[in-house]
């Protein structure tokens, strides 16, 4: 089944957001790495290369916050198009795919914190005006902003509104002439505040909970001001401070969107960042499996490298084969945006396209940011002591990933939203999720009914996925009858469904890359490998979780029925993985790291 | 001025290189390819002399069809023609040179700039070689390049020192690191490269002069061993340089 987006002159076919938890797509139909064009990939070349030559050799000058050493790069990457990558061309950009974004950020990853300062500026930094500025807002700043004449940041964030961000008190008053808003309040952790001279702010008009809105502020009106440098774990080369504004006089042409859309601006905003976060934090997690590979074949100990040990192999095994998948993941959705967007032009439609994905892309943040922390701290535990050490690249690597669960909405957050988000698009009707849930309740009944084998390549594997999707539509069916209304104040079941569900995602994207690749003749033996200990741990990991779930808000008979079910769900054939990742292994010491590329 | 550079496509360098089958040749399955590190030199100056003189640049590879990566990479950084002597067999330096020969004369190229050697064969030859076919002058390894009308001023670093030399175009040059700082493409021109040209031909058959009989990687590195310096260490090295390492 196909979803339709309605646009004003077309209508295009394309799956919907959350739909793979309904249906399995087509291996041809999934967009995956093996499919970038020679453009994409000479830009993730020339980025890569940028990176290697220009910014990693500065990274320690970086970290001091030389001034004025972000801004050059911001602006060298400007003159290379870098930052009009999502901008239209009469504003000074190329509005490229978002895949180019996406693999952008990844190439960008290896640059530490600067790979922040990039996305505070590209992302959510010049993205509000992209997408809610008038023609007036946009001819004045884009072009600007695209060449980093003037530099952006995104000021949500208050010191008592976090995670609940619409909870800020910074209040903007309309002037007695009705001229300006007068902008009062602080706001935290502001990405790029030592030197951004636009700030999108969201403030309250008349402090009404209904009015919250975004701005345009400029750094040099009078009143703002910045605080001093935080002191961070890390991407301590990124300037981050509290920026504070005093009367500031704001003209109510720098109004963004209408009084009351400052909500719909900052989600929309935060979702277009999750994927480039998730991307990105798969180019570190990639980076720093290169870093462990190489150190541990050189380093030494009881008469040979440690690489030759098992346990040591298992760790890099483990890195490449969890990359794989969110690879797979962060490009397929990535494939899935770009389609749904097409040749829209304009920049609300297109915005209602990436909120399409809204699910894939929180999605992506968690799964990327997860493994991203996952991967440096294997890698440290590679290094031994000398990961301690500051002088070794693993060490930065291991403190700069750490933030990346936190921003962009914190792990836990879009935990939430993910199942949130599927319910609220099954009642709406956006989703044909109810009429599954019955179908599977009947399925998981009657045995007979199972369809979930397959014989395909991976067919086991992709067994397994059928079931997993199965075990989501039952929990979520039991859980939001159980508890109905109140189903918000079972957190720890929806995390358990939401990772469920990211297992799903990420299994049967990994095994349709690999089917696509070996329809198309390419070599798969590696690729199927990762495969096959990739879902097996999901299918161990979804057993205890599903269980978890299903002993909150099941009991007596009914429990037995349901744990019985979940055991026939989760059942999968015995794997060698300790084989499986010693040829993982193999691979990734012979490639020096990643032992794929594109 | 008629500006011809020779770039060709050689493995990444981060790449662990596995032999091939053959044994004569190295195993490209799974192999990343890149633009060879000091052609980017030779295209840079190549389109630096542009932007002082005026003319054209023409980028030329000796490949198969993958080499046309490179030729894109050049197209992008701005080149204005992109030509591909399509040749699958690998040949060798004498053969890549009389293809690259032929191509400089028919456009009547002015000065020839390639890359100081190709970092998958290192065999250093292409460049003379083709000067020699060409019977003009050739400057290897510079790192700094003058012409003025057409007088050409190159430096050349040597141990301890550079050499200056003179020479009148049309000649060869192949860049050393350090000659300019390669330009990145711009993303805009990345995007208009894939709609331009690449004009191919068929390599001319030339027999190779010579033959690869046999590819080895390196090595394992041994283990080591460190002698102190009293009197009996060095009477231990000598006998351990005669009879284990057996050089002396
Ligand atoms: C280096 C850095 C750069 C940043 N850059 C920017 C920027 O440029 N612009 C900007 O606007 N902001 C920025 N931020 C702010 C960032 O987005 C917030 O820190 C983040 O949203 C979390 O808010 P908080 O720190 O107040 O944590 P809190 O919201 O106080 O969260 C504390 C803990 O409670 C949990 N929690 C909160 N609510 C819930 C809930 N409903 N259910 C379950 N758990 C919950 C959280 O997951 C977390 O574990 C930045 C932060 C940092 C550290």
């Amino acid at each position: 089944m196909k979803g339709t987006i309605m646009t004003a002159e077309t209508e295009v076919s394309i799956p919907k957001g959350g739909m793979f938890l309904i249906e399995q797509a087509l291996p041809e139909a999934i967009f995956t790495p093996e499919d970038f064009s020679d453009e994409l990939k000479m830009i993730g070349q020339t980025t890569e290369n940028f990176v290697e030559n220009e910014i990693v050799p500065i990274i320690p000058r970086l970290e001091k916050l030389e001034a004025g050493l972000s801004e050059d790069l911001l602006r060298k990457l400007g003159e290379m198009g870098l930052l009009g990558i999502e901008i239209a061309e009469e504003y000074g950009g190329i509005d490229l795919p978002k895949t180019a974004s996406m693999l952008v950020a990844e190439k960008l990853a290896p640059s530490g914190g600067f790979s922040t300062t990039f996305g505070a500026h590209q992302s959510i930094g010049s993205l509000p005006i992209v997408y809610f500025g008038n023609p007036e807002q946009k001819a004045k700043y884009l072009p600007k902003l695209a060449t980093a004449e003037i530099i952006g940041a995104y000021a949500l964030t208050e010191p008592n509104a976090g995670s609940d961000a619409l909870s800020g008190t910074t209040k903007a008053t309309l002037s007695a002439d009705g001229k300006h808003y007068i902008l009062e309040g602080t706001k935290m952790w502001i990405t790029n505040a030592g030197f951004a001279n636009l700030f999108t702010v969201f403030a309250k008009v008349d402090g009404a909970k209904e009015k919250f809105s975004a701005f345009l502020v400029e750094r040099d009106w009078e009143g703002v001001s910045t605080g001093a440098e935080e002191h961070k774990m890390g991407i301590k080369s990124s300037s981050t401070r509290m920026v504070m504004f005093d009367k500031v006089k704001v003209p109510v042409e720098n109004l963004l969107g209408e009084v009351g859309q400052g909500p719909k601006i900052a989600f929309n905003i935060l979702n277009t960042g999750r994927f480039k976060l998730g991307a990105g934090a798969l180019g570190g997690a990639k980076a720093a499996l290169g870093i462990a590979a190489k150190y541990s074949l050189e380093r030494k100990q009881f008469g040979q490298t440690i690489s030759n040990f098992g346990m040591m192999q298992e760790k890099l095994a483990e890195i490449a084969l969890r990359c794989f998948a969110v690879e797979s993941v962060v490009y397929r959705t990535a494939g899935l945006i770009d389609d749904a967007i097409g040749e829209e032009t304009d920049g609300f439609k297109r915005l209602k396209c990436i909120e399409e994905y809204a699910v894939e892309c929180s999605v992506i943040k968690v799964l990327g940011s997860e493994i991203l922390d996952f991967a440096v701290d294997e890698g440290v535990q590679i290094h031994g002591g000398y990961g301690f050490s500051a002088e070794y690249a693993i060490e930065r690597a291991y403190r700069d990933s750490r933030i990346q669960r936190l921003y962009e909405g914190t792990n836990e957050i879009n935990r939430m939203l993910i199942p949130g988000m599927l319910l609220k698009r099954a009642i709406k009707g956006d989703l044909p999720l109810l009429p599954a849930a019955q179908r599977i309740s009947r399925e998981v009944l009657d045995p007979s009914l199972d369809a979930s084998a397959d014989d395909g390549l991976l067919g086991e594997e992709m067994s397994v996925v059928n079931n997993l999707k199965k075990i989501v539509l039952m929990l979520s069916g039991a859980a939001a009858m159980k508890f109905g209304p109140k189903l918000d104040h079972e957190q720890e079941v929806l995390a358990r469904i939401a990772d469920i569900i990211m297992l799903t995602y990420a299994s049967e994207s990994a095994i349709l890359r690999t089917r696509k690749i070996a329809a198309n003749g390419g070599e798969t033996a590696l690729h199927a490998n990762m495969v096959r200990v990739y879902v097996h741990d999901a299918a161990e990991k979804a057993a205890t979780l599903a269980r978890e779930a299903v002993c909150r808000f099941v009991e007596g008979d009914d429990l037995t029925v349901y744990l019985s079910t979940l055991r026939r769900l989760t059942k999968h054939a015995p794997v060698n993985t300790v084989a499986l990742r010693r040829t993982i292994a193999k691979a990734v010491l012979e490639a020096n790291g990643y032992p794929l590329h594109y | 001025m008629n500006i011809l550079v020779g770039i060709s496509q050689v493995p990444d360098t981060a790449t662990k290189i596995a032999i091939g089958a053959d044994g004569t040749s190295i195993d490209t399955k799974g192999v990343k390819f890149i633009v060879n590190p000091y052609d980017e030199f030779a295209l840079e100056e190549g389109l630096r002399l542009r932007e002082k003189h005026g003319g054209t640049v023409t980028a030329v590879s000796v490949g198969g069809e993958s080499a046309k990566e490179v030729l894109r990479t050049a197209l992008a950084m701005q080149v204005d023609k992109a030509i591909l002597v399509k040749s699958e067999v690998n040949g060798d330096s004498f053969a890549v040179a009389k293809q690259l020969a032929d191509v400089a004369k028919e456009i009547a190229a002015d000065i020839v700039l390639f890359g100081r050697q190709s970092v998958d064969y290192d065999s250093f030859q292409v460049p003379p070689m083709v000067a020699e076919l060409l019977d003009i002058p050739s400057i290897t390894m510079i790192s700094k390049l003058d012409i003025v009308g057409t007088s050409v001023t190159a430096e050349r670093d040597i141990e301890g020192g550079k050499e200056t030399i003179s020479a009148s175009l049309p000649c060869v040059v192949s860049a050393q690191k350090g000659l300019n700082e390669p330009r990145y493409p711009k993303l805009p021109d990345i995007m208009k490269a894939k709609s331009k040209p690449i004009e191919e031909r068929p390599a001319s058959t030339i027999a190779a002069r010579t033959q690869v009989i046999g590819l080895d990687l390196p090595l394992a590195k041994g283990k080591g061993t460190i002698l102190g310096d009293t009197d009996a260490d060095i009477t231990e090295l000598l006998k351990l340089l005669h009879e284990e390492a057996k050089v002396i």
